[in-house]
């Protein structure tokens, strides 16, 4: 208080008072009105997004989705799916597919990620869905658990992914893809909205900070060494014994035969 | 004579003096090996297991066979906090904070493997030479004992550390058990001691493991190879050879040198692999728990066709009388593995059966010339190979694009019709052979130089063999097969029809062969020349 009571006398105090009053009041007033303003430019921007997206959609998608999403015989309605979905499938290139097989194998995505976007805006119109997710929203370095990771791994992405996360046979031609080299978004994205034969998970089955932890562990997987030397895949037995085969026995017969060629 | 020459035999006097070791030693450091790289892979086997041995010495140091339930403190940081067994928790001790333990624990699976895979050739070589024929009968059933306790052996090695891929082969093991009708519960409530999982399955099969098998083992080997010891080694046809001589070279100092140089290099190959690559990375599977299992579970490759053969099996189950009996594990699991190895067992009284031939043979044959044993053996493995083909189905699926259906109706036919057709063409492919060894002792090699004689005559010159080649081509017996005497000289009918029918016909299907040349062909063919 000693700087107001020594100062409150002075010859600029009035002025100076009169400034900050009058700059409180403008500012808190240019914010009040300015919100309104921006949401409107948001708005504007948003449904520019969803028509780009629609745009978009019916080039490349109706013609087997429907010219409204509502799906046919060759694809299935994309009513519903969710911006998620539209996300992953797009952004890990599975759609639009590139043969009508089994299933839709991961390539280099054919959007961009503003129109994947804009894709996904459209398709969430269509009706409410699971929103997609960017990788900063998912704080998996911070939050997860390596440990419990593995655990909810093994215990429900192993039977399909194998357990070092390499992907395995589904009936049919169909396969659970490896997860290494997933971007954290869309392995999220996967799990809440389960893509051709996976399963939805839940958030009560795995809760969100599950979700982070199983993340956690598969990064973990993907860049931990190979201690052993030469991982053979990762697949367990089957490359070992072909390697035993091959290079092992192979290298053993070929010394015996140098062994004994001598006498001959 | 120098100081060190009388230093060293004043040594062997006294040593000779006092066990009368001079006499043996002389007697057997002479004793001749034939050479041949066909009769290393038996010794593949031998040095592998000492490798076996030695390294699972090393690892029985810090194993601890414990289901007791602990929380991993390790280094390995993706399973700190885990809970687990004492005994995975150990094996990942070994592998991350023992020093060189990982190694050892590589070398011992990779020494396994390898154990495994020349025991296979070894059997195979034994098997296409006729190697297992008079006097050497038991040695091959010494040898498919060693087989089979080398797959279980195996089996219950790689369960040893409780990881989730082993523990799903136990609990695929606890169903084979299980499926024997009648008792199979009760055997597998005495085998684990108790319901699936038990905490007492694992101390007991690792008392099994370094102790029961491996002492039993060595006995085995012991025996098999003082068998080979006593009656000598076999040997291929060649000048000079009989049934009665073994020409090759002494053990001393020739093989001891080549015997001794082959174990370092056998060991050298294994630690070379369990140096550089990766074999069951327990701590990448996890512990353990029956609720887990992981996408592409596999066993070893040497159960690997038990594993194709219950997957290719249909979901054939019946239920009677109050039980239900599982055909689909039942038959691959136990009715097809025991049919093999009892056959295998029993082929060569089968094969001396059949041919009526007991005497002593030494000399080995070529495949070609006995084409049903070779067609029978290329059948079996026909099947082994499909079978273990199928086991290995869902990572053929993913690595080649194929559907893990097809493969299985794919295996599923191509186990009943591949191995016929297998016995039919090797089979073909003997008697060509015979017949491209006849026209090479008849008319000698096609050089490709061609000639003109002076009246204008072309002809292709052919290159007579050598007198050793000839003999090599020629030097093996066609047995006539055995006639059927259905009514004797008194015309009393034969008592034993449909056995003696059986052996005739069996008998007649093994002695087809191409004839082979004999000298009057030889001389025929000349006065026609000339």
């Amino acid at each position: 208080m000693k700087f107001l009571s020594k100062y409150r006398r002075h010859k600029f105090a009035t002025p100076m008072l009169i400034v900050i009053a009058l700059s409180t009041l403008g500012f808190t007033f240019s914010a009040a009105t300015a919100s309104p303003a921006k949401s409107e430019l948001a708005a504007s921007a948003k449904s520019t997004l969803i028509a780009e997206g629609k745009e978009i959609f019916l080039k490349g998608c109706s013609s087997c989705h429907g010219l409204n999403g509502e799906g046919a015989s060759i694809a299935p309605s994309l009513i519903g799916v969710g911006a998620a979905s539209v996300d992953f499938q797009v952004g890990t290139g599975r759609m639009p597919m590139a043969d009508m097989s089994q299933q839709a194998m991961r390539k280099a995505p054919l959007y961009t990620e503003e129109e994947t976007a804009a894709l996904a805006a459209y398709v969430a119109t269509l009706a409410p869905g699971p929103a997609s997710i960017t990788n900063e929203e998912i704080t998996w370095e911070r939050d997860g658990s390596t440990a419990d990771g593995g655990e909810l791994f093994r215990n429900n992405c192993a039977m399909c992914h194998n357990f070092a996360g390499q992907g395995g046979a589904l009936t049919k031609g169909k396969y659970a893809p490896t997860v290494m080299g997933v971007e954290p978004k869309h392995i999220y994205e996967a799990m809440i909205t389960g893509p051709q034969a996976m399963p939805v998970f839940s958030d009560k089955t795995i809760t969100p900070q599950e979700k982070l932890s199983i993340i956690k562990w598969i990064k973990s997987a993907e860049s931990e060494p190979n201690l052993g030397g030469a991982s053979l895949g990762r697949v367990g037995p089957v490359t070992e014994g072909l390697l035993v085969w091959t290079l092992g026995l192979g290298l053993l017969v070929a010394i015996a035969v140098w062994l004994t060629a001598k006498s001959r | 004579m120098s100081a060190r020459e009388r230093v060293a035999g004043t040594v062997a006097n006294y040593v000779d003096e006092r066990t009368g070791s001079a006499k043996w030693l002389k007697k057997n450091l002479n004793k001749v090996f034939p050479d041949h790289w066909s009769f290393m892979l038996g010794e593949i086997a031998l040095y592998s297991f000492v490798i076996l041995l030695l390294s699972g010495t090393f690892l029985t140091f810090w194993f601890d066979p414990s289901m007791e339930h602990v929380v991993y403190k390790g280094s390995y940081q993706p399973l700190k906090d885990v809970e687990m067994s004492a005994a995975y928790a150990s094996a990942l001790n070994i592998s991350f904070d023992v020093r060189g333990g990982l190694l050892m624990r590589q070398i011992h699976h990779w020494a396994a493997l390898i154990f495994m895979a020349s025991i296979v050739v070894h059997l195979l070589r034994v098997f296409f030479t006729g190697a297992f024929r008079k006097p050497r009968e038991f040695n091959w059933i010494l040898g498919i004992g060693l087989l089979t306790l080398g797959i279980v052996e195996g089996f219950l090695g790689y369960s040893l550390p409780d990881d989730l891929l082993s523990g799903t082969g136990v609990r695929i093991a606890h169903a084979i058990i299980q499926a024997i009708p009648v008792v199979g519960t009760y055997l597998s409530f005495f085998a684990f001691g108790g319901a699936f999982p038990s905490e007492l399955f694992i101390p007991r099969i690792y008392v099994v493991h370094i102790l029961l098998i491996p002492g039993i083992m060595l006995a085995l080997i012991t025996v098999h190879l003082m068998l080979v010891w006593y009656q000598k080694h076999t040997q291929y046809p060649g000048p000079g050879r009989t049934e009665k001589n073994v020409v090759g070279y002494p053990l001393m100092p020739v093989y001891m040198a080549k015997a001794g140089g082959f174990f370092f290099i056998v060991f050298g190959i294994t630690a070379l692999l369990g140096a550089t690559a990766s074999i069951n990375p327990i701590w990448l599977y996890g512990p353990y728990t029956p609720a887990q299992v992981s996408a592409g579970s596999q066993p070893d490759w040497y159960m690997g066709w038990l594993d194709g053969l219950v997957r290719m099996a249909p979901p054939w189950e019946t239920y009677a009388f109050g039980y239900t009996i599982s055909w689909n594990i039942l038959i691959p699991g136990l009715i097809i593995p025991g049919i093999i190895f009892t056959g295998m067992a029993l082929y060569p009284f089968i094969e001396s059966w059949i041919t009526g031939d007991k005497r002593e043979h030494h000399i080995l044959d070529r495949p070609r010339n006995v084409p049903n044993r070779t067609a029978l053996g290329a059948m079996s493995l026909t099947f082994m190979i499909v079978a273990l083909i199928n086991g290995g189905n869902d990572l053929i699926a993913t690595h080649f694009d194929l559907s893990i259906n097809q493969i299985m109706w794919g295996t599923r036919i191509g186990i009943i019709l591949l191995p016929p057709l297998a016995f039919v063409i090797t089979k073909r492919i003997c008697l060509s052979l015979q017949r491209a060894d006849r026209e090479l002792v008849l008319h000698g090699r096609e050089t490709g130089r061609l000639v003109m004689l002076p009246h204008g005559e072309f002809v292709e010159v052919h290159e007579e063999l050598t007198p050793e080649k000839k003999w090599l081509l020629t030097q093996h017996e066609q047995a006539a097969p055995i006639e059927l005497e259905l009514v004797d000289q008194a015309g009393v009918r034969n008592p034993k029809t449909f056995r003696a029918k059986l052996q005739a016909r069996f008998s007649a299907a093994n002695a087809e062969a191409v004839a082979k040349p004999t000298a009057q062909d030889l001389k025929q063919l000349e006065n026609e020349h000339h």
